[in-house]
């Protein structure tokens, strides 16, 4: 692979570099310190926003860490990889005086590197054991934030996990040059930090685990699997090679040897309009694809990335087209046919034209794998759950991806954690 | 475009801006520089008797603002700590290459007469312009008998002007400490003293901030601190209130001011020459922000000035010092009540949150269109002004003068006062 003169120095380093001291100082001033404010209304985890960036403003760094830790354990990722520009920060009433944001992700993530980098102790202290335990499947955001929750309410807790790494999707998933510099495996490291959780690796419910038996040997079980099957184009030539899905793209970039990154092809088309989609595009951008085409079948307002997230695909050289949906994959590139919107109803124009391609990414979406689900209700592909984060098993509760709470977003995940866990709480003490 | 003449004590300038007495004004290198920035004059930093002072180091403390910009410093600095001939001589030289500035020259000497009137009279032999008397310096120097030792006794103020008066022909600037009780004290006897005018203020007794780590106050000296003279934009509302209080005090009306004391924008100058003020003095905005400054000094003054009408100095000098009044002169009746503009409002809560904890909640919360929409209760509240103080947008809260139909009632008058007179 060469690198061209304009190409970042590695494709594994941030993309959006961390505040220094000065700007953190400049950027926390900003705040107004709203009462009952708006930008905390916007935060699925409900982050006091005013306090931490306040107590950023008045030097004091591991009081913001602590506050943003206490609604949110994976502030450090959030920080990283929060769409704030459709949560807080879009919210924040800067927007209406100066049409420019406080910069909440970028101060969140200033604040908890901070404690990360110094703090000696873990920032919570656990509650005394109560001799009750848990099992967690899914060692992702949702079921470590449960863990964590649970820990720190004085519960022991397994985590039970298929995979080699605990993580879920940040470890897997999230592009890398949104968690440099392994990020992802030290805030694992720093969430168990608190004491009490077990990890079992390679341990996968419907393998060697069953709902069954961890409801028989635990007091309560949380799923967090969050949605480990892609979505298929059912279109001719999906299987031929240098076809891929864009999660197992982004999982083999992460998991390289940052020194040997994998090669990627000359001409790039990407299929999807999400996240997934924008991340795998930029990636294969910043691996050395001469030409990176995003296509998506609707029109930019309809795209699930955030306009914010579109631009940063077109800043980073990807070509952005839409209205157009894939028909078939050959040698020589992907064929498209153009579409149009009539009454809300997509539908094709019969006018084609073929994307030369030698690397195609599939974005279309994750699902739920339900093997192992025997006993849940399931609609609309997610598990049912009630307001308290309880499914139709007994002693069974689920969050994160795998349930339609929110949007499928790591806040969201980390939210659905630690209130499922204060839920188990409340079932393991009433 | 207005006349920016200045006259103070018969000393002319070509605009009211000098620099006070301090580091700016040590030697001919800065007040040469000074000059050829646009300032009008200089009080050269106070001269004493030989052989100098010594000063430490560090010497300046800082008072920041939650984005580092400078509210106020404090110092521990003496008078000048260099030879008194090779000041007398740069200042001949200096006042011969620049003729049309204003060259006052500070001093301070011991509580005797003829330390006063010797260094007076070397001094009038550089040709400068008039002398101004140290009688301010809070540490360091008083605790030898001079500076504010003398400044805070109404009688060694007096002493010392007509010591003075009695040596030189020059005019004579009298320098106020703020650090006494009541500034009309020392104001009247620098006045019976003959004083050609008073200048004030000199620097507040202050401990800056502390070290934290070195648990000493700043500027920290070898693992010690003392307590320093403040200056700076913190400093003006003091100064602007002691200015006022000469200049509307019986005695001392008419007697000239040259206003100092955390001099930095022509508006902070506008404010002093509208209370009474002839000129202003400048240390602290250009230890900050270098000598330039004086080109928006001199140019916004002058703008503003012209927008207004004003065509000269003394059209502006004491403007306002007929609206200062004491408390039992104001209108019991009048009142005023917050008005929130919704279309400027950007919804930060700000205006509710301190009224409801501090005041007299009187500010109201409603859904609202997308953004929540904020009600002053008239019945509530008391006009206070803490919510438009507190608003972060210009002109969002406005207090509006309420008609009640009443007429002007002060406290003394006023039938709620058991000891009304009237
Ligand atoms: C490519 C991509 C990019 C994304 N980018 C962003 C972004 O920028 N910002 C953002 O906020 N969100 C982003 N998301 C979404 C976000 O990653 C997810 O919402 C979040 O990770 C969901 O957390 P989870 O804990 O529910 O599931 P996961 O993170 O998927 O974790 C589930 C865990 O459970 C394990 N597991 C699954 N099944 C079993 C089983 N049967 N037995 C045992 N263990 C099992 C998995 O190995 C995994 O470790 C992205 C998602 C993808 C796919
Ligand atoms: C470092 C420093 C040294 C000073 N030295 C003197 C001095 O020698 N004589 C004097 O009369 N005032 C001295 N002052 C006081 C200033 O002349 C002035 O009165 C005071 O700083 C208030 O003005 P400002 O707010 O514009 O700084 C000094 C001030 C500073 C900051
Ligand atoms: S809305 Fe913006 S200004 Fe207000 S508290 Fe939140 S971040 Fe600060
Ligand atoms: S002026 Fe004072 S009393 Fe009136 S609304 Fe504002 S803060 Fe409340
Ligand atoms: S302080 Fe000003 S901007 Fe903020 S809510 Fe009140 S009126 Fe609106």
């Amino acid at each position: 692979m060469t690198l061209t003169a304009d190409s970042p120095a590695s494709p594994y380093g941030d993309l959006i570099p961390p505040l220094t001291k000065v700007q953190a100082m400049a950027e926390a001033n900003r705040c107004l310190y709203c009462y009952d404010a708006a930008c905390v209304r916007a935060c699925p985890t409900g982050i006091d926003i005013p306090a931490f960036i306040r107590s950023i403003a008045t030097g004091n760094l591991r009081g913001a860490a602590t506050t943003i830790l206490a609604e949110n354990i994976m502030g450090g990722t959030c920080g990283r990889v929060c769409p704030t520009e459709t949560l807080c920060e879009q919210a924040c009433v800067r927007n209406t005086a100066e049409e420019r944001p406080v910069a909440i992700g970028r101060l969140q993530r200033h604040a908890t590197d901070g404690l990360m980098a110094t703090a000696t102790a873990h920032p919570f202290t656990r509650a005394p054991a109560t001799g009750r335990r848990v099992a967690v499947v899914g060692a992702g955001p949702a079921g470590l934030s449960c863990a964590h929750r649970l820990a720190m309410l004085g519960h022991a807790v397994t985590v039970f996990e298929a995979r080699a790494k605990s993580g879920g999707l940040n470890e897997y998933g999230l592009a890398p040059y949104k968690m440099a510099d392994g990020f992802a495996q030290r805030e694992v490291a720093f969430i168990l930090g608190i004491g009490g959780i077990t990890v079992e690796h390679g341990r996968r419910l419907g393998a060697d685990l069953s709902l069954e038996m961890l409801r028989r040997e635990y007091d309560a079980v949380f799923l967090g699997i969050g949605l480990g099957g892609s979505n298929r184009l059912n279109i001719p030539g999906e299987d031929r090679p240098g076809v891929e899905d864009a999660v197992a793209f982004i999982e083999r970039v992460r998991q390289a040897d940052p020194a040997a990154p994998p090669a990627v092809g000359r001409r790039v088309v990407v299929i999807g309009g999400g996240n997934t989609a924008v991340d795998a595009a930029i990636q294969a951008k910043r691996l050395g694809a001469e030409e990176v085409t995003l296509v998506y079948r609707r029109g930019r307002a309809q795209m699930g990335a955030t306009a914010w997230e579109q631009e940063l695909a077109q800043t980073n050289g990807v070509v952005l087209k839409t209205f157009a949906m894939p028909t078939g994959i050959g040698p020589d590139g992907v064929t498209f046919e153009h579409t149009a919107l009539s009454d809300g109803r997509l539908a094709g124009t019969g006018l084609t034209f073929l994307q030369p391609a030698d690397m195609v990414l599939k974005a279309v979406g994750q699902t739920l794998r339900a093997d192992a689900l025997d006993g849940l209700t399931l609609a609309g592909g997610k598990i049912v759950v009630d307001g308290g984060f309880r499914t139709a098993l007994p002693k069974v509760f689920a969050g994160g991806d795998c349930i339609a709470s929110g949007e499928d977003l790591t806040v969201q995940s980390v939210q659905d954690g630690k209130l499922a866990a204060l839920s188990i709480h409340s079932f393991l003490t009433a | 475009m207005a006349d920016l003449t200045c006259t103070i004590a018969g000393i002319r300038s070509p605009n009211p801006f000098w620099l006070a007495s301090a580091p700016p004004t040590d030697k001919a290198y800065n007040v040469l520089r000074a000059f050829r920035a646009g300032w009008g004059g200089v009080v050269w930093k106070t001269l004493g008797e030989d052989p100098p002072v010594v000063n430490v180091s560090s010497r300046y403390g800082a008072h920041h603002d939650t984005e580092r910009r400078l509210y106020g410093i404090n110092n521990i600095e003496l008078i000048s700590d260099r030879p008194l001939e090779v000041n007398l001589r740069e200042i001949a030289e200096v006042k011969k290459a620049f003729p049309d500035r204003a060259m006052v020259v500070s001093l301070m000497a011991r509580i005797e007469e003829e330390a006063w009137a010797g260094l007076a009279r070397r001094i009038e032999a550089t040709g400068c312009d008039g002398l101004e008397l140290n009688l301010g310096c809070p540490h360091g120097m008083c605790e030898r008998g001079m500076g504010s030792a003398i400044g805070q006794v109404p009688e060694m103020v007096e002493q010392v002007t007509r010591w003075v008066k009695a040596a030189t022909r020059l005019p004579v600037i009298v320098k106020l400490t703020p650090n006494i009780t009541n500034i009309l004290w020392s104001a009247e006897a620098a006045k019976r003293g003959g004083a050609d005018a008073v200048s004030l203020i000199n620097t507040v007794n202050s401990i800056v901030a502390v070290d934290l780590d070195a648990m000493a106050p700043t500027p920290v000296v070898d693992g010690k601190g003392s307590h320093g003279g403040y200056c700076g934009p913190a400093v003006k509302p003091i100064a602007l209130n002691m200015v006022a209080e000469i200049a509307r005090n019986p005695a001392t009306a008419g007697l000239p001011i040259s206003g100092i004391g955390g001099v930095t924008t022509w508006r902070d100058a506008a404010e002093f020459l509208a209370l009474g003020a002839s000129g202003v003095q400048v240390c602290t905005a250009a230890m900050t922000y270098g000598f330039k400054i004086v080109e928006d000094l001199a140019g916004g003054l002058s703008n503003w000035m012209d927008d207004k009408g004003y065509r000269s100095l003394d059209q502006l000098t004491g403007r306002a010092v007929r609206n200062v009044v004491n408390w039992n002169d104001l209108n019991m009746n009048f009142s005023a009540k917050a008005v929130i503009d919704p279309a400027l409002c950007i919804d930060c809560g700000r205006c509710h949150v301190v009224c409801e904890d501090t005041s007299h909640q009187a500010i109201r919360i409603d859904p609202g269109e997308g953004r929540r929409l904020f009600t002053v209760i008239d019945a509530e509240c008391v006009g206070c002004n803490l919510c438009s103080h507190v608003c972060p947008v210009p002109d969002c809260i406005t207090m509006r003068p309420e008609d009640t139909g009443l007429p002007y009632v002060t406290w003394p008058q006023d039938p709620r006062n058991p000891l009304r007179t009237a």
